[in-house]
C-alpha cells in the first residue's frame, strides 16, 4: 500500500466515495494525488471534462473498433476504466438508464452507439438541448416508434414516455396532453441515405417531414396553438415538475437509492431538502445539468451518503477490474465483461429490459444475481496475480499490517477503498483472520480479499 | 375444491408475456367487420385463422396451442382486465403483480400465496423464478423465494479450486449472510437473499444431472425457461410456484412478423413442456397460467398497435377443463373504454382467486383484496 506521508487536504475515504459515484472507482495512487487538492476543486475538474481524456482514441478504434455491439461496449468499458473524465462516462450511463433505448428492436448498432456518444457529448449541458437531441435522435425515434407517428394516425409511444418516464413523471400531465404532444411530434422521423460508396453500417439522420406533420391546433399543459415538438419541449423544461423529476433521477443515480420511478408520484423523495436545492439550481439556470450536479456533489447529504447505493452490475464489474488493475492498456477480453458478465447479473448495456430502464437499488439483487456477483468478484481476486491485487498484497505483507487479526482486517479494508463494513461483517472477517494466523502471508491475504469482495457490504457503492 | 388425480401437491407455473400481448391477433374474431375495418395492416386474414368455432380462431403461428386446445387442455379467459385499465407498461405490470389497481403496493400476489403455503419459510424452493431479475409478483417482505438465472451454472465461489479454501470461505460467507435485524431494509434483504441462496443451492445443483428426457425443446428463451421449470419440478424439490417470462410483446411497430415469431416460440415451448411432464408422469399436478399486462388498441397504427385493454389469458394443464371462459370483449364501438379500447369482461383478480382457491387451496381474499367472481376451469372428477 502506498499511503504517502504528506498531509492531505481531503479525506481519502471521502474521495473514494466521490469516485465510486462519479465514476467506477479510483486507484490508491490516484487517490493519494487527489487528496492533495480541495474536494470542491476535484468536483470542478470532474464537471469540466477536458479533451485530454487519457484515451488513445485512434489506436483504440483501430484495435478494438468494429460494427458489432460488443466492440462498442468493450470500448465503453475501457473508457470507464481509464478515462480521466470519469463523470462524463457516468453521465452517459445515467442518461442511458433514463432514456433507456434498446438495440434489441433496432439492430442498427450505429444508431444505438451514436446515441451513447450523444450522451457523452451533451450529458452535462442544458436540458433543452438534451431533449431536442433526444427527440431528433434516430435510435430514439425508432425505439419509441415516432417514425410511425403520422398525420391523422398518431402513435403515442414517444409522446407518452417523454412525459411519463423522461421529463415529468406520472401525475403531472393528462392522457389528453399525451395525445396532443404526440400530434406535435408527427413528421419527426429519420432518413437513411446511402453514401456514395456504401459499406457496412451508415448513419441515419433526423428528418422533418412537413407533409406528415399535424399543423392543427393542440393544447398542451395549458398552452394552445399550432404547437410542434420544439414547443412541447419548451413547455416541458419550464415545468417545476421537470426540474423535480430530473433532480430526483440524478439523486437516485448519484446519491442514494430511491424507490422505482413509477412510485414517485406517491412516495416523496427521502431527502426533499437536497432534491429541492437541485430543482432550484435547475430552474435558476434554465436547466443546466452541470449546475444541478455541482449543488449535489458539494452538499453534505452527498458527502455523507456513503454506501447508500447498491452497485449496478456495470459498476460492480468495472470497479473490480479497476481494483485488479486490469485493462490499463487496451486488449482483447473486455467485450466478455459487458456482453456476458454484466448480463448474467441483470444488466446488458444498450439493451435495457424496457423503456423504463433498469430497476435499481434493492432490485439489482436476487438470489441468481447475487450468486453471479459473488462468483465474479471472487474469480477476479483469483490467486492474487493481477497487477492491482498483487500490489495490494505486496503492501500488506511488507508492513506490519498483519500483526493482529484486527489490524489485518482494517488494513485490507483500507487497501480496497477505503471501504466500510458493518460490525457483524467485521467480526466474521476477524474470525477468519484469527483462524488463519500462522498461514503463509500472501495466501492469507488472497483468501481475505476473496472474502471481502463476497460480503453484503461490498454490494454497495 | 378440485383435486388433481395423482394426489401430489398442486403446482402453479406462471408465465408472463411481457409487453402487452395483442389478444385480438392471438384469438382472432375473424367474422367481425369491425375487426377488419380497424385492423387495416395488423390483421390475420380469415383464410389464415385456425378456427375454433364460427367466430373465433387462433393465430396460425399458435398451431401447437390450438392442438392442445382441441385436446381440451387449454382454458382461454377472454377479456381479462379491470376498471380504468392503466396503459403504462410499468404500472400495468405492477397492478398484475400486486393485484392492487388503485394504490402502489410492494407485495406480490404469488409471494403472499407462498407465505400461505409455507408460512415458516421452511423451503426456499417453494417459489422459484427462472430468468433475470425477480418479478414483483414473487416478492414480499419476509417471503423467501429463489431466483435462478441459469440452472446449469448455479453455484457459489465455483472458481476457487482448492476445496479446503472453498469450504473455509463458505463457512465465513454463511456468517456474512446470517439474517439480522437492524441493519436497514436493503441490507436485511441482501443477507436474507444470501442465506436463501446457500439453502437452495446444494439442492438445485443436483437437478440438471438427474434429468433425462426424449423431448427436445427449441432454442429460445421461453423454451429454455420452461425446460428449467420442468427439470426442477421433475426433481421433486417441493416447488409449488414457478415463474417464467417471455418478453417482446410491445408491438407498436412491425407487429406482424414479430408477433408471429413470439406466438410460435411460446406455443411450441408450451407443447414441449407438457409433453416432457407427461413423459415423467409429472403433468397432472401442474397448471400453467399465461398472462400479459394489457391488451392492445382496437385500431392499429399502420404498423403495430398501441397500448389498450381487454386482454386475454390462458390456463393450461391436464386437469383443466378446456374451452372458452368469460366473454370475448365486445367489438361494438359503443362499449369501448376511452372510446378506443376493448372493455374487459372479467376481473383479473377473479382469475387469481380461481387459481389460488380452486387449484392451490389458498384463501384468496387477502391476496386479491376482496371477493371476486371466479371461473370453473378445472375438472371436478
Amino acid at each position: 500500500m502506498s499511503t504517502k506521508a504528506v498531509e492531505s487536504k481531503t479525506d481519502p475515504a471521502l474521495l473514494a466515495h466521490l469516485y465510486r459515484r462519479v465514476g467506477f472507482g479510483v486507484t490508491r495512487d490516484q487517490l493519494d494525488q487527489l487528496a492533495e487538492q480541495d474536494y470542491a476543486e476535484t468536483v470542478e475538474f470532474l464537471l469540466n471534462p477536458t479533451p485530454e481524456t487519457g484515451i488513445p482514441e485512434d489506436e483504440l478504434t483501430r484495435y478494438m473498433g468494429g460494427e458489432a455491439m460488443h466492440a462498442y461496449l468493450a470500448i465503453w468499458l475501457y473508457r470507464m476504466l481509464n478515462s480521466r473524465n470519469q463523470l462524463q462516462e457516468k453521465m452517459a450511463l445515467f442518461w442511458h438508464g433514463v432514456f433507456a433505448t434498446g438495440l434489441i428492436k433496432n439492430e442498427h448498432v450505429l444508431s444505438g452507439t451514436n446515441q451513447i456518444e450523444m450522451f457523452r457529448r451533451n450529458g452535462m449541458s442544458g436540458i433543452r438541448s438534451i431533449f431536442m437531441d433526444l427527440a431528433t435522435d434516430p435510435a430514439m425515434i425508432f425505439w419509441l416508434d415516432n417514425n410511425e407517428n403520422h398525420l391523422g394516425e398518431p402513435n403515442e409511444n414517444w409522446g407518452r414516455e417523454l412525459l411519463e418516464l423522461f421529463s415529468l413523471g406520472v401525475g403531472n400531465y393528462s392522457e389528453i396532453d399525451i395525445k396532443h404532444a404526440s400530434r406535435a411530434f408527427t413528421g419527426w422521423t429519420f432518413a437513411q441515405i446511402p453514401p456514395v460508396y456504401p459499406h457496412g453500417y451508415y448513419p441515419a439522420d433526423f428528418l422533418f417531414d412537413s407533409d406528415d406533420h399535424d399543423n392543427g391546433e393542440k393544447e398542451f399543459l395549458g398552452h394552445k396553438g399550432n404547437l410542434d415538438g420544439g414547443d412541447i419541449i419548451d413547455i416541458i423544461v419550464k415545468q417545476p415538475a421537470c426540474a423535480a423529476f430530473i433532480s430526483r433521477h440524478l439523486y437516485n443515480f448519484f446519491v442514494a437509492d430511491e424507490p422505482q420511478v413509477p412510485t414517485w408520484n406517491d412516495i416523496p423523495p427521502q431527502d426533499p431538502e437536497l432534491v429541492d436545492a437541485m430543482s432550484k439550481a435547475f430552474l435558476d439556470s434554465g436547466g443546466e445539468i452541470k449546475d444541478v450536479l455541482r449543488v449535489m456533489f458539494n452538499s453534505d447529504s452527498f458527502k455523507n451518503a456513503r454506501f447508500k447505493k447498491v452497485k449496478s452490475p456495470i459498476e460492480l464489474v468495472a470497479g473490480i477490474l479497476m481494483l485488479a488493475g486490469e485493462y490499463t492498456d487496451y486488449g482483447p477480453g473486455l467485450a466478455e465483461y459487458v456482453q456476458t458478465t454484466t448480463f448474467n447479473m441483470g444488466q446488458l448495456l444498450l439493451n435495457p429490459p424496457t423503456v423504463e430502464g433498469w430497476h435499481t437499488g434493492k432490485e439489482w439483487i436476487d438470489g441468481g444475481n447475487l450468486t453471479e456477483r459473488v462468483n465474479f468478484a471472487v474469480e477476479q481476486i483469483g490467486d492474487g496475480l493481477s497487477p492491482g491485487i498483487k500490489k495490494i498484497i505486496d503492501g500488506l505483507v511488507e508492513g506490519d499490517s498483519l500483526s493482529s487479526p484486527e489490524s489485518f482486517v482494517a488494513s485490507t479494508l483500507d487497501a480496497l477503498g477505503p471501504i466500510d463494513v458493518e460490525e457483524s461483517t467485521r467480526e466474521a472477517l476477524i474470525q477468519f483472520a484469527s483462524n488463519t494466523e500462522g498461514d503463509e502471508a500472501r495466501s492469507r491475504v488472497v483468501r481475505m480479499l476473496r472474502l471481502m469482495v463476497s460480503t453484503p457490504d461490498f454490494q454497495y457503492a | 375444491m378440485t383435486v388433481n388425480g395423482n394426489g401430489k401437491a398442486p403446482v402453479l407455473v406462471v408465465l408472463q408475456m411481457t409487453g402487452g400481448n395483442d389478444f385480438m391477433n392471438t384469438l382472432v374474431p375473424y367474422t367481425s367487420g369491425i375487426y377488419y375495418d380497424n385492423r387495416k395492416t395488423v390483421r390475420i386474414d380469415e383464410d389464415r385463422v385456425i378456427k375454433i368455432n364460427d367466430e373465433l380462431g387462433f393465430h396460425p403461428a399458435a398451431a401447437p396451442l390450438k392442438e392442445m386446445y382441441d385436446k381440451g387442455d387449454v382454458a382461454i379467459i377472454q377479456g381479462i382486465g379491470y376498471e380504468s385499465s392503466n396503459r403504462s407498461h410499468f404500472r400495468a405490470m405492477d397492478i398484475m403483480h400486486t393485484a392492487e389497481p388503485l394504490t402502489i403496493s410492494t407485495e406480490g400476489w404469488l409471494a403472499k400465496a407462498i407465505r400461505d403455503i409455507d408460512p415458516e419459510g421452511k423451503n426456499v424452493l417453494t417459489g422459484v423464478s427462472f430468468g433475470r431479475g425477480l418479478p414483483r409478483a414473487m416478492a414480499a417482505a419476509g417471503v423467501r423465494v429463489t431466483s435462478v438465472g441459469d440452472l446449469d451454472t448455479y453455484g457459489l465461489m465455483t472458481s476457487v479450486e482448492v476445496e479446503a479454501d472453498r469450504a473455509e470461505a463458505m463457512d465465513i460467507f454463511k456468517r456474512f449472510y446470517t439474517p439480522a435485524i437492524g441493519s436497514g431494509a436493503t441490507m436485511s434483504y441482501l443477507k436474507q437473499t444470501g442465506d436463501d441462496v446457500l439453502t437452495g443451492i446444494d439442492r438445485l445443483q443436483e437437478v440438471p444431472g438427474q434429468y433425462e428426457s426424449t423431448v427436445e425443446y427449441e432454442d429460445n428463451p421461453i423454451a429454455k425457461g420452461l425446460r428449467d421449470v420442468a427439470r426442477t419440478h421433475i426433481a421433486g424439490l417441493g416447488t409449488r410456484i414457478f415463474y417464467v417470462q417471455h418478453g417482446g410483446y410491445d408491438h407498436h411497430a412491425i407487429e406482424m412478423p414479430a408477433h408471429e415469431n413470439l406466438l410460435a416460440e411460446l406455443s411450441g415451448a408450451l407443447r414441449d413442456f407438457m409433453d416432457d411432464l407427461r413423459e415423467h408422469n409429472a403433468a397432472e399436478e401442474v397448471v400453467i397460467y399465461a398472462f400479459t399486462e394489457f391488451g392492445r388498441r382496437v385500431q392499429d397504427n399502420g404498423s403495430g398497435t398501441d397500448h389498450g385493454s381487454g386482454g386475454g389469458a390462458f390456463i393450461i394443464g391436464d386437469r383443466v377443463e378446456g374451452g372458452l371462459y368469460a366473454e370475448y370483449p365486445s367489438l361494438d364501438p359503443k362499449t369501448y373504454a376511452n372510446g378506443e379500447d376493448l372493455s374487459h369482461t372479467f376481473d383479473f383478480r377473479g382469475v387469481y382467486a380461481t387459481l389460488l382457491e380452486q387449484w392451490m387451496s389458498v384463501d384468496s381474499v387477502d391476496i386479491v383484496h376482496g371477493k371476486y367472481e371466479q371461473l370453473q376451469p378445472f375438472k371436478t372428477a
